[in-house]
């Protein structure tokens, strides 16, 4: 290809204006963070006065105090209901991933069409009779009472997710292992689920932004506030701090910083798992 | 490995129990709740027909949530399907080197946030007096613009669905993006030989070999408009007037504010049918671009 100085300049120039729009569009998403970021470490005074202004002295105080104000129990719960959630769907679905994907046998068809039709269906459609279930069960209020629903909802996704991903393995390898004795369950455990590490951390990371995000079933199964979530707790300071803005702003920081972090260390596999389910919120 | 015994079913059965329990058999009970009259609590109820459907078809708020779902709908396409993928296409094009990196993991990075943290986040951002979007304003202006964003009927939805676009058009730059690095490099050599422009190879090349990710994005964006819920219940709760009532929103409110459960299956039953057959066309969609 042959440039002359006319197309070169030319070429700098175009390039020059797109990467100027593109860091407008940078402003335009990381101002409104680094305003909460700022914000949050300022006095409620410094915040009232001048709100674009910065703070004379870091005030991580106020993380402290939005921390100690219940923060550290929503913290708790969502990770507890996290770690939970995702253990049982993870391993729930790889188990019927598996089944899916190497055997055969009646009513196979209809199972996996069955799952599949899962991912079409809304949670809003089921939290009705679900609180109503879950009442009934004297599970109301607790922490199944978002576990149990989150497995189920999150389920049809994973299963789908790592089927094709266990489809995707010779079946070479698992012949090796039975003609070493192993038989189909310790196959499963020591031969497939190892290799398949990558799919079941995309797996895990989308399920864990699910939950890590969901509010409709934890707004309505939960009552008590020593079991809220991050996302509850935060909607309910909003009222409970109406004017201790800071507090509330350094409460915002802390649930918007874990998955931002995991977003930064796992970008590929989170990218890889969003994707390959193509659904959001 | 054909195998007739019973270990598939047991891989199976804990997975298919979940599925069943907690979600298949509350969906079919709520169409069964659509035609009672019933409390959260009490235990009672009365058959209705169809008259809690009805009753939605002569409710005010129905039709403002429809119209602001469809608002949703409407601007999203247009700011996260369409916008993103310009965006998409000009990370993706010869332009740019390693930054576009960068303006990758920029723009991707709302959608990681808590939808509620966002809503949160905007709360403030639209405050009237102590506001970032009102204090910028008058930065430029200088004068002592104190609109109230989410406080007045006209503005409110839009100031809700302005928030979704800046948390969302990221993340379908990001599937737009994953779709032209499947293209082959061939195509646009080609082009290139034929002389094209770069904006001719976006129109003939990129958009063409991405067609079915750009209907399969358009059907999520509209999936989510229908589902939306979060968004306005920490910002608006649905108000001011419930100016910016949504399904999701006249739902709950029906259910947990009334407690008229029947009425609010009724409703839940119509956002099953308009999510449902939106994401059967994104099935249909998604599997013609695999053959």
């Amino acid at each position: 290809m042959k440039y002359n100085s006319h197309n070169k300049s030319n070429y700098y120039l175009k390039k020059a204006l797109t990467i100027f729009i593109l860091l407008i569009f940078t402003v335009i998403v990381l101002y409104p963070m680094y305003w909460v970021v700022i914000s949050s470490l300022k006095t409620n005074n410094e915040f009232l006065s001048a709100p674009l202004g910065f703070p004379n002295k870091l005030m991580f105080e106020n993380y402290l105090s939005a921390w100690n104000k219940g923060f550290s129990r929503y913290f708790f719960n969502s990770i507890l209901i996290n770690i939970v959630s995702v253990v049982l769907t993870v391993s729930i679905g790889a188990a019927c991933a598996y089944s899916l994907a190497r055997f055969n046998f009646k009513g196979k068809t209809i199972i996996f069409y069955l799952i599949l039709a899962g991912l079409l269906l809304s949670p809003q459609v089921a939290v009705l009779p679900l609180f109503k279930l879950l009442v009934r069960l004297r599970l109301y209020n607790t922490y199944w009472a978002l576990i149990l629903p989150y497995v189920g909802f999150n389920l049809p996704f994973s299963i789908f997710l790592m089927r094709s991903y266990f489809l995707s393995i010779p079946r070479e390898i698992e012949e090796s292992a039975y003609i070493d004795g192993c038989n189909t369950f310790t196959t499963f455990i020591k031969i497939i689920l190892p290799i398949s590490k990558p799919i079941i951390a995309s797996a895990a990371i989308v399920t864990s932004r699910f939950f890590w995000n969901e509010f409709l079933f934890a707004l309505i199964f939960i009552e008590d506030s020593s079991k809220y979530t991050i996302p509850i707790g935060l909607s309910h300071f909003r009222d409970s701090l109406s004017t201790d803005y800071t507090t509330m702003l350094a409460g915002i920081t802390i649930a918007a910083l874990p998955m931002i972090i995991l977003f930064l260390v796992m970008q590929k596999q989170f990218i890889k798992g969003l994707t390959a389910g193509s659904v959001k919120g | 490995m054909y195998k007739k015994n019973i270990t598939p079913y047991l891989f199976i059965i804990p997975a298919l129990l979940f599925i069943l329990i907690f979600v298949y058999i509350p969906i079919v009970e709520n169409f069964y709740f659509s035609f009672y009259r019933m409390n959260s609590y009490a235990p009672g109820k009365t058959f209705l027909g169809l008259d809690n459907y009805i009753d939605i078809f002569q409710n005010e708020i129905f039709y403002t949530a429809i119209i602001n779902n469809t608002w949703y709908a409407v601007i999203s396409l247009i700011f996260q399907v369409g916008l993103g993928l310009i965006l998409a296409i000009t990370l993706e094009s010869k332009l740019l080197g390693k930054e576009r990196k960068f303006f990758r993991t920029v723009y991707f990075l709302p959608s990681v946030i808590a939808i509620a943290a966002v809503g949160l986040m905007f709360y403030y951002i639209y405050n009237p007096n102590l506001g970032l979007l009102n204090a910028i304003i008058n930065l430029f202006t200088e004068s002592n613009f104190n609109y109230a964003w989410l406080g007045k009927p006209n503005t409110a939805i839009f100031a809700v669905i302005a928030m979704s676009q800046w948390q969302f058009t990221g993340y379908i730059m990001i599937l737009l993006i994953v779709a032209i690095q499947k293209i082959p490099e061939e195509l646009y050599e080609v082009a290139e030989i034929e002389g094209a422009t770069s904006i001719q190879k976006a129109i003939y090349v990129t958009i063409p070999q991405i067609k079915e990710m750009i209907l399969v994005t358009s059907v999520i964006t509209v999936i989510g408009a229908f589902k939306l819920f979060t968004e306005i219940f920490v910002t608006t709760r649905g108000g001011p007037y419930d100016t910016t009532q949504v399904l999701g929103t006249f739902m709950y409110k029906t259910a947990f504010f009334y407690d008229k459960m029947g009425y609010a299956a009724a409703i839940a039953v119509i956002i099953f049918f308009i999510t449902f057959t939106t994401s059967v066309i994104q099935i249909r969609l998604a599997n013609r671009g695999e053959d």
